[in-house]
C-alpha cells in the first residue's frame, strides 16, 4: 500500500515541478518589469481559476489545445512526429469555415454541424496525408515535410483569403451560417456568462475518448501502435506499415482540423487569417507533458489553458509575452523531471529485483 | 540591361544565401556529432536579437558581432546540455527553445524598446561603394564583414570535420558514441564543443540577418533554420553541399523577389515556390541521404 502511495508521490513529482518553475519564473519575470511579484501571480491565478467565468475561460482556451495534444500524440503513437498541427488547423478551419458559410440556412445544426466538422477534418487529413504519404513513399522525413507543408499553408491561406474569400478591406471572411455556430455553455450555467466556452470543450473530450478506446480495443488502432513499437516485426507480420503510417498521419491531421470547432463555430463565428496560430505548436507540449495518457493529456491542455489565459490577464503589468517564456520553462521542466523519474525507476526496479534474489 | 540584372541577382543570391548557409552548416556541425538540431531557428532568431542589442548598446556592430556569437553559443550549448547531457528529446529541447527564443525576444523588444515589433535602427559596418548598381551591390556583399566571416566557417568546416582530431571525434561519436566511450572519449563534452561550434556559426546567420535590415524585427528568422535543416539532410549531412543547396534556395528567393514587380504570377505563389520545391527535392533525394548512424542515440551511463 505505501508502495502505490509512494509512486503516486512520484508521478506527481513532474506537475508539481513544472507549476513551481513556471511561479519562479513569472515572479522574476514580473520583478524584472517593476512589478510586485506575488501581486501578479495573485492576478493571474485569480483571473483563471479564480472564478467561474475565468474557468470557463481556460477551458475554452484548453479546448484546441487538447485536441491538438491529441493529433500530436496519436501520429507519435505510430512513431511520426506531427509538426505540422499548425497548418492543418489552419487548412481545416479555412476549409471548415467555407462550408460552414455556404449551407443552406434552413438546415438544423444537428445536420449543419457536422457536415462542417467532416469538412474540416476531411481537409485537415488530406494535408497531413501528404507527409504521411511522403514519409511511406519516399522516406522523406516527416519532420521536415510537416515544416514545410506549415509554410506552404500559411501562403495558400493568405492567398485564398486576400484574392477571393475575405471581405474587402478585412483578413476575415463573412459569418457562417447560424445554424453551424456551436452555442456556448452560458447558456446552460449562469455563472459562466461571458466566458467563450462552447460544447466544443465537451466535444474533444468525446473524442479523446473515441482516440484511445480505438488505439486499444481496436485492431486497427492496435496495429497503428504496433507500427510505431516496431515496424520491422509489424512488416513481417503481413502489417502495410507504409498504408498504418499514412493512416495515422491523415487521422492526426483530422482531429487537428477539429480545433477549428471551438475558435471559428463556437467562438468568432468566421474565420480569420492567424486564428489558431501557436496552437499546433502548443499541442507538441500537451502531448508530451501528457504522455500518451488520456487523463494526462486533459491536464495538461488545462496547464497550457491556463497559462494562455493568466498572460492575458497580466498583460497589463507584465506583457502577454510572458506566456510563451513560461510554455518553454514548463516543457523543459517537464522532460528534465520526467527523465529524472525515469531514470529513478529504473534504479528502484533494479533493487527491487536485486532484494528479491 | 540583362548583364546589370545578372549581377543584381548573384548579390541577392548571395546575400540571401547566408543566414541559410550558415544554419545548415551549424546544423551539419550538431548532426555529425549525433545532435539532432531543429533548434537551428532559435539560435538564428536570437542571435539576431542579441546582435542588434549589443550594437545599440555600444555603438559598434564588431560589438554586436560578438555579441550575436556569445548569444548563439549560449542557446546551442543549451540544446546540448539538455539534449547531449540530460538526454532530454532532441526535438522536444529544440521546440522549447525555438518558443523561447521567439516569445523572449519579443518580451525583451517590449521590455527594453518599448515596441511590439522591431527595435530601433542600428548602423551596419557600410563598406564597399554605394549607389544600386548590381557591381555595386555584389562588391558590397563580396566586402560584408559578416558574409567573409561565414564563408570562412563554411570553408573551414570540412577541413576540420575531417583533418582533425577534434573533428574525428566529432564524427565518432556521432557514429558510434558507444564505441566512441569504450576507447575513452568523453561523448558529452565533445559533443558540447561541437554545439559550441554550432551556435557561434549558426549566430553568424542571425547577426546577417539583422545588420542587412539594420534592425531586429520580431520573428525575422522566418523559419530559415527549418529549411537549413532540410538543407542538410538533402545534403547527405556533408557542409559544402548543404551550402550549395542553401545557394540554390536563395537563388529561388532572389528571383521571386525580383519578379514581385511584375504581376503576372501572385506573389503568394512565389512565395510558396522555395517550400514546394524543398518538398519535390526530398521526395526524390530523401531515401538515399544517409544520416549519421549515432544520431540521436547516447553512450551507457
Amino acid at each position: 500500500m505505501s508502495d502505490k502511495l509512494q509512486a503516486w508521490l512520484l508521478e506527481l513529482r513532474t506537475p508539481l515541478a513544472a507549476v513551481a518553475t513556471a511561479v519562479l519564473v513569472l515572479n522574476l519575470l514580473s520583478w524584472g518589469f517593476g512589478e510586485a511579484p506575488w501581486a501578479t501571480l495573485l492576478t493571474a491565478a485569480a483571473g483563471s481559476w479564480g472564478t467561474v467565468y475565468g474557468i470557463g475561460q481556460v477551458l475554452f482556451k484548453a479546448t484546441p489545445l487538447l485536441l491538438a495534444g491529441i493529433a500530436v500524440d496519436l501520429a507519435l503513437r505510430a512513431g511520426l512526429f506531427n509538426i505540422g498541427v499548425e497548418g492543418q488547423i489552419a487548412i481545416g478551419s479555412l476549409a471548415g469555415t467555407l462550408v460552414a458559410i455556404v449551407l443552406p440556412p434552413g438546415l438544423p445544426t444537428i445536420v449543419a454541424v457536422p457536415i462542417t466538422l467532416v469538412a474540416a477534418a476531411a481537409s485537415g487529413a488530406l494535408w497531413a496525408g501528404v507527409a504521411g504519404w511522403m514519409r511511406a513513399r519516399f522516406g522523406a522525413h516527416e519532420v521536415i515535410t510537416t515544416i514545410m507543408l506549415n509554410r506552404i499553408a500559411d501562403a495558400l491561406v493568405a492567398m485564398i483569403m486576400t484574392s477571393w474569400l475575405a471581405l474587402p478591406g478585412t483578413v476575415r471572411t463573412p459569418d457562417i451560417a447560424p445554424s453551424t455556430s456551436l452555442p456556448r455553455l452560458e447558456a446552460l450555467f449562469d455563472a459562466l456568462s461571458g466566458s467563450a466556452v462552447s460544447w466544443a470543450f465537451p466535444a474533444s473530450l468525446l473524442v479523446l475518448v473515441g482516440v484511445y478506446g480505438w488505439l486499444r480495443h481496436s485492431r486497427l488502432g492496435r496495429e497503428l501502435v504496433w507500427v510505431g513499437h516496431n515496424e520491422k516485426a509489424c512488416a513481417a507480420e503481413g502489417i502495410p506499415v507504409g498504408r498504418r503510417k499514412i493512416l495515422a498521419m491523415a487521422l492526426s491531421g483530422a482531429i487537428a482540423a477539429l480545433a477549428m470547432a471551438g475558435m471559428v463555430l463556437g467562438y468568432k463565428g468566421y474565420y480569420e487569417i492567424g486564428l489558431g496560430a501557436g496552437v499546433g505548436f502548443g499541442g507538441i507540449a500537451v502531448a508530451f507533458l501528457g504522455r500518451g495518457r488520456p487523463l494526462g493529456l486533459l491536464l495538461a491542455a488545462l496547464v497550457f489553458g491556463t497559462l494562455a489565459q493568466a498572460g492575458l490577464v497580466i498583460n497589463a503589468k507584465v506583457p502577454k509575452e510572458a506566456t510563451g517564456i513560461l510554455e518553454a520553462v514548463v516543457i523543459i521542466t517537464i522532460a528534465l523531471s520526467s527523465r529524472a523519474a525515469a531514470k529513478d525507476a529504473q534504479r528502484r526496479a533494479a533493487s527491487a529485483s536485486k532484494g528479491a534474489a | 540591361m540583362s548583364q546589370l540584372l545578372s549581377l543584381t541577382l548573384v548579390a541577392e543570391t548571395l546575400r540571401l544565401s547566408i543566414p541559410y548557409a550558415c544554419a545548415a552548416v551549424a546544423g551539419v556541425w550538431s548532426e555529425r556529432c549525433g545532435v539532432v538540431n531543429i533548434a537551428l531557428e532559435g539560435v538564428l532568431l536570437s542571435s539576431a536579437f542579441g546582435g542588434v542589442v549589443f550594437t545599440l548598446a555600444t555603438g559598434s556592430p564588431a560589438a554586436g558581432v560578438l555579441g550575436g556569437i556569445l548569444v548563439g553559443v549560449t542557446m546551442s550549448l543549451g540544446h546540448g546540455l539538455l539534449a547531449a547531457k540530460y538526454r532530454v528529446d532532441a526535438i522536444v529541447s529544440g521546440i522549447a527553445l525555438n518558443l523561447l527564443a521567439a516569445s523572449g525576444t519579443r518580451f525583451l523588444l517590449r521590455a527594453w524598446y518599448d515596441s511590439a515589433s522591431n527595435s530601433p535602427a542600428i548602423t551596419g559596418f557600410h563598406l564597399g561603394p554605394t549607389g544600386s548598381s548590381g557591381g555595386a551591390m555584389l562588391a558590397r556583399t563580396l566586402l560584408d564583414p559578416v558574409t567573409l566571416l561565414a564563408v570562412f566557417a563554411v570553408a573551414l568546416t570540412p577541413f576540420v570535420l575531417h583533418r582533425t582530431r577534434f573533428g574525428l571525434r566529432v564524427r565518432a561519436v556521432g557514429e558510434n558514441p558507444v564505441a566512441a566511450a569504450s576507447v575513452g572519449i568523453n561523448v558529452v563534452g565533445v559533443r558540447l564543443a561541437a554545439l559550441a561550434v554550432s551556435g557561434a556559426i549558426g549566430a553568424l546567420g542571425g547577426i546577417h540577418l539583422a545588420l542587412d535590415q539594420h534592425r531586429f524585427e520580431s520573428g525575422m528568422s522566418g523559419g530559415r533554420g527549418f529549411i537549413a535543416l532540410a538543407a542538410v539532410i538533402l545534403s547527405g549531412w556533408r557542409p559544402v553541399r548543404a551550402a550549395l543547396a542553401c545557394l540554390v534556395f536563395a537563388a529561388l528567393e532572389a528571383t521571386q523577389i525580383l519578379l514581385q514587380g511584375q504581376h503576372l504570377i501572385p506573389h503568394e505563389v512565389l512565395q510558396m515556390l522555395p517550400y514546394v520545391a524543398t518538398l519535390v527535392i526530398l521526395a526524390i533525394a530523401a531515401g538515399r541521404a544517409r544520416a549519421p548512424a549515432g544520431l540521436g542515440k547516447h553512450a551507457p551511463e
